[in-house]
């Protein structure tokens, strides 16, 4: 619902600008057009890709699958699985939590959860191709690698202070 | 004569480009061969993701087409380039949280930003807070997880994205950043 009315709201603002800009100059706003379809052509072939990989990672790894490995008190490999897991997977929001919440009422700690999310938001091994696209080899490694370091270290002290914050 | 090499020209660079996803697509035929069920299974998340991609990036290439050409360079780096400060950090705050879309959409966001001038600290600021810091995200977050298990993490991650900006900044060279904003006018 919230994606819904944020998404909207991009739109609306999208739209407005884009008739201030027409009333303003038309042929500034063919550029503008042109600008946003070449932007977008450029992205779609990789981006054709990244949908069918999400496609065949969510068909093999399902919520079982997950649940089996990540699941339960599974301690510190299970925050070293939930992180690759995470790295790997690339999901939808509203998927991702609600996966997530499967995830915390079939058991698993929240250190575990908390690394599941962090790292899926941040990591993105599936989009590393497009990452090194538009910027380069070095800095799509490094961000991905410092992002995935940062994430466990978050997860453990979410862990540790909800532990305290009861 | 020189019509003919520019076409044939086109279908290697069209096959260069789709490399990719002809491959994934071959991947997905292998699926279905041996696996129909999960082939299906897997369909449909291909649908529903492209979907969702083509109701969130529209609007996100249409901005970046008014930021292109509308916005002056020297009006961004006042906002957010050199000597932008903490208004800069705050601004690249303010544009990764109100932001809707997986962190693939800031790519090309970042690459406008960029060709505008923002500093390297604040692109960084701007991809940790699309990725994490999301108003729309922190309410599923909440609803699924639990209050204080989303605010925690919002908490904690608003310094963590600080902290990676440094890093990143200390860890690659002016040199590697020079040639990644030089290489936005291809965009």
């Amino acid at each position: 619902m919230g994606n819904y009315i944020f998404n909207g709201a991009i739109y609306l603002i999208a739209i407005v600008f884009l008739i201030i800009s027409f009333v303003k100059s038309r042929q500034k706003t063919k550029k503008v057009l042109i600008k946003a379809w070449n932007s977008f052509k450029n992205i779609l072939p990789m981006l054709l890709g990244i949908v069918i990989v999400i496609g065949l990672m969510l068909a093999i790894l399902n919520t079982d699958i997950i649940k089996k490995v990540i699941g339960e008190k599974s301690g510190a490999f299970g925050v070293l699985l939930a992180s690759v897991v995470g790295s790997v997977t690339l999901l939808p929001g509203v998927v991702a939590f609600s996966t997530a919440a499967l995830l915390l009422n079939s058991g698993a700690g929240y250190i575990q959860i908390a690394v599941f999310v962090q790292t899926l938001m941040m990591v993105g091994i599936v989009t590393l191709p497009l990452e090194i696209k538009y910027f380069n080899k070095k800095f799509a490694i490094i961000r991905n690698a410092i992002s995935y370091i940062l994430s466990i270290g978050v997860a453990y002290l979410i862990g540790f202070i909800l532990g305290i914050w009861k | 004569m020189k019509e003919n090499k520019k076409k044939t020209f086109n279908l290697k660079n069209f096959l260069k480009q789709y490399l990719f996803f002809i491959i994934t697509l071959v991947l997905l035929g292998i699926l279905f061969i041996f696996k129909f069920d999960e082939g299906l299974k897997a369909t449909d998340v291909i649908v529903y993701s492209f979907k969702e991609m083509l109701f969130v990036l529209p609007p996100i290439f249409i901005l970046i087409g008014l930021l292109d050409v509308w916005v002056e360079k020297e009006t961004m780096i006042k906002l957010m380039g050199e000597g932008s400060g903490f208004k800069g950090i705050l601004l690249a705050f303010l544009f990764g949280t109100v932001a809707a879309g997986p962190l693939y959409a800031a790519f090309p966001v970042a690459i406008i930003f960029m060709k505008k001038q923002v500093k390297f600290f604040n692109i960084i600021i701007f991809l940790g807070a699309w990725s994490t810091t999301k108003i729309p995200m922190l309410l599923y977050e909440m609803s699924a997880l639990g209050f204080k298990f989303a605010l925690l993490r919002l908490a904690i991650n608003i310094p963590v994205i600080v902290i990676t900006a440094y890093i990143m900044g200390a860890l690659i060279k002016k040199d590697d950043v020079i040639a990644i904003y030089g290489k936005t006018e291809d965009f």
